[in-house]
């Protein structure tokens, strides 16, 4: 109380202007308050005056107890607070933030041999999508990030994966301090192609990442590389951005060779429509050169075999995020449409069958898929949303081998209701129904029940 | 013939691309408080946007597109501090790919470090609910908090923009001579408010009640942003048997359900108070939030 009426005879005192330009009768009232004002101040000072008298008399703990005073002198006559500055080694520790996820499954089908029917993925990816029936841990993660110093920003997440594995899945560095909107990144990191695919699964509004981005990226595609991106200096959102990097996962391969394995280039726009309405759009093109890749498969014979592909895959996204809420307050209500098409054409040579002869052969496939969502917030806390997704096998040659292997003529479908609970930002508890026809003559209807909770830092996510 | 055509191509790029240096200062406001402040001090030589709306709540923002390009060109951004923004600001820090406005650097300017937090917890855990580590951001429902982030914002005006201080320096005085007038006669129009006991939605008017000597009976949230339960109302209505309140109070972009419910059992008014400029229709600027909110309590005296 006393600080601020210090502070408001410090502003009086500094802006004589107030007086001069004041009227009779508030003039009065001011010189009042100012003389009223310096009197409480007087008698402080003559408080801690005397105070500090008493210390000194004290030999044994004068100093200290004169500090004491002496900073509640200058204390109470300073306008405004200092910040406190932290202390200690860990002020620099950077922020550390955790994510905790688990799963429960009900599927009706065996999902041993789960593959999407026409896709080819590689086994390790077709794991990694494969769902798990019963209780399990969903992806949980570490990240650790802080600014590295004036010109770069850093940070690393580690993921743990329902089976007990681990691995990183960014750590990137990232400057700060470039101008005119570029930034660029080194490291690992999830690409900027499409809307998705740059979201930690933790901020997903399902359980699983859509069918297309399972068939053409594995669920998610992340880089080691270099990124650039130019935010251009207009006042709508366009941003335009391009990596180049190893390209190791699919739809790449590890390679033994200098130079890039895989390069994307991005663009995005976006808006406000309104107070209400807010908006991006974006194409993008990821290119990859596959050297070996292997998947198993059924061939014409229905016998067990191993192909691989060798050659070039382009892929484009197009994507799209609409989000309503009323004046742009998202707490009670809000609503979100999402949307990408992915088309993935693939140009090179197949072996069929790795394990005996190899049979080489070319190999051309166009395909697509897309998906569709919605999400609506019907009340503080409680969501709803609806997915629908679709693959096209499109066509596929295998030249000389169109004998020797399937081309089934089917389109994977699957539907998806979740409801979650958001108790505050930092938890949530989902339920998921599924009817999933991924799998050509299978209906797997599927029950999820996940919970994922963040502990640590407060993370900021991406719009 | 070719020759002439990309020079004039490249006097037109140029142009695209200097004229944003000629242009006033942009200031990009995280709250519409801020902007309307920085509008006073800045006249025409800033250039003022506004990253959030009187309706919406600043603790719940994205960091949409919009954003992010306001980020991308600003020369400096002002927002409160104390954690109120970090669910979106960091992003645009992080993405705009403009070095001016890191934290740290002058283009970054933090309100709360001018004022004195109140309600500074001493430790933090999440299952307080949303507390902030640096103490109550809703620092702005005080004006006298106004008047110390105003010296600071003109400081750091001339700092960005030193070629404008003299400018900024003058207008700030100007502001200040009539912002003290205005408190002066804000204190005598409230002091019949002084010990009146209110019912807050959010803990947000922790600088308010400390200005007016309100006393707070109850929270309606049972724990900083947690939406109210029909238990905890309960047991605020019982509360109010003891102690009972004038008024229950609001921000503008709170729902009203929780208010309504305890206004109409407790026979007192809800009052949803402006809270930062435009968030009533008498809260055009700065002076007219403030002339609204002891309006309206002292409206709840009677």
């Amino acid at each position: 109380m006393k600080a601020r009426n210090i502070a408001l005879l410090a502003a009086l005192i500094a802006v004589p202007v107030v007086a001069s330009a004041a009227e009779d009768a508030d003039l009065r009232t001011l010189r009042d308050e100012v003389a009223r004002l310096r009197e409480t101040y007087e008698s402080r000072i003559d408080a801690l005056e005397k105070r500090l008298a008493q210390a000194e008399a004290k030999a044994a703990s004068a100093a200290s107890v004169a500090a004491e005073a002496a900073s509640a002198t200058t204390s109470a006559m300073a306008a405004a607070p200092q910040p406190s500055a932290p202390v200690g080694t860990n002020a620099f520790n950077p922020n550390v933030s955790l994510i905790l996820s688990g799963l429960y499954n009900n599927l009706s089908k065996d999902p041993n041999g789960y593959r999407i029917t026409g896709f080819h993925l590689p086994n390790d990816h077709l794991s990694e999508i494969t769902p798990q029936r019963g209780f399990g841990l969903a992806e949980s993660e570490l990240g650790i990030s802080a600014n590295v110093d004036q010109l770069f920003y850093g940070a690393m997440n580690f993921s743990i994966h329902p089976d007990d594995t681990v691995s990183a899945e960014e750590a990137f560095i990232q400057t700060t301090s470039l101008p005119q909107g570029l930034t660029l990144k080194a490291g690992r990191y999830f690409s900027g192609i499409g809307y998705l695919n740059e979201q930690h699964a933790h901020t997903w509004d399902f359980v699983d990442a859509p069918l297309a981005y399972q068939a053409f990226l594995g669920g998610q595609f992340n880089n080691d590389g270099l990124q650039m991106r130019w935010l251009v200096p207009t006042d709508t959102f366009v941003e335009i951005g391009a990596e180049l990097g190893r390209g190791a996962n699919y739809p790449g391969t590890g390679r033994n060779k200098n130079g890039s394995g895989a390069s994307a280039i991005f663009a995005h726009m976006g808006g406000d429509v309104g107070a209400s309405n807010s908006w991006r759009a974006g194409l993008s093109l990821l290119t990859t050169s596959p050297q070996d890749r292997q998947w198993d498969d059924m061939d014409a014979a229905s016998a067990a075999v191993t192909n691989s592909f060798t050659g070039d895959s382009r892929l484009w996204i197009v994507d799209g995020v609409w989000k309503w809420a009323p004046n742009g307050n998202a707490y009670d209500t809000n609503f979100k449409l999402q949307g990408e098409y992915l088309r993935r054409r693939e140009n090179g040579n197949l072996v069929y069958e790795v394990n005996a002869a190899g049979l080489d052969s070319s190999y051309a496939a166009t395909q697509s898929g897309w998906y569709v969502q919605g999400i609506y917030q019907f009340a503080p806390y409680w969501r709803v949303g609806l997915r629908t997704e679709r693959l096209d096998t499109g066509t596929v040659d295998y030249g000389r081998n169109n004998g020797n292997l399937l081309r089934p003529d089917y389109a994977p479908t699957r539907n998806a209701l979740m409801l979650d609970y958001n108790p505050s930002e930092f938890s949530r508890i989902r339920l998921q129904i599924a009817q999933d026809k991924s799998r050509q003559d299978v209906t797997d209807n599927q029950i999820f029940l996940q919970y994922q909770m963040s502990l640590g830092a407060h993370g900021a996510h991406k719009y | 013939m070719l020759n002439r055509s990309i020079k004039s191509l490249l006097a037109a790029a140029l142009c695209v691309f200097a004229l944003p240096s000629f242009a006033a200062l942009n200031i990009l406001a995280c709250e519409p408080e801020w902007g309307a402040l920085a509008q006073e001090l800045g006249g025409d030589k800033v250039s003022v946007y506004n990253a959030t709306n009187a309706f919406q709540d600043p603790h719940h923002v994205q960091a949409k597109p919009s954003l992010l390009v306001r980020a991308r060109n600003a020369d400096l951004v002002v927002c409160t501090g104390s954690q109120l923004e970090i669910g979106w600001l960091p992003i645009l820090q992080q993405q705009a790919g403009n070095p001016k406005i890191q934290a740290g650097q002058p283009g970054y300017f933090e309100a709360a470090q001018f004022v004195h937090m109140l309600e500074v917890p001493s430790s933090v855990d999440r299952s307080l609910g949303d507390v902030h580590p640096g103490g109550n951001p809703h620092i702005q429902t005080d004006p006298r908090n106004i008047g110390l982030v105003a010296a600071g914002l003109a400081k750091r005006l001339a700092e960005v923009d030193p070629a404008n201080g003299a400018y900024y320096q003058a207008r700030y005085k100007a502001f200040a001579a009539r912002w003290n007038a205005a408190i002066l006669n804000w204190d005598k129009e409230a002091a019949p408010l002084k010990g009146m006991n209110i019912v807050v939605h959010h803990k947000a008017f922790a600088y308010l009640e400390n200005w007016l000597g309100l006393h707070e009976v109850a929270a309606l949230e049972p724990k900083p942003g947690v939406e109210p339960t029909s238990t905890h109302l309960s047991e605020v209505l019982a509360e109010l048997q003891r102690q009972p309140a004038k008024a229950v109070i609001r921000a503008a972009y709170s729902n009203g359900r929780g208010s309504e419910w305890l206004a109409q059992r407790a026979k007192i008014p809800a009052l949803v108070l402006p809270f930062t400029v435009g968030g009533s229709e008498r809260a055009k600027d700065l002076f007219g939030l403030y002339d609204d909110t002891v309006q309206q309590l002292l409206s709840a005296l009677k």
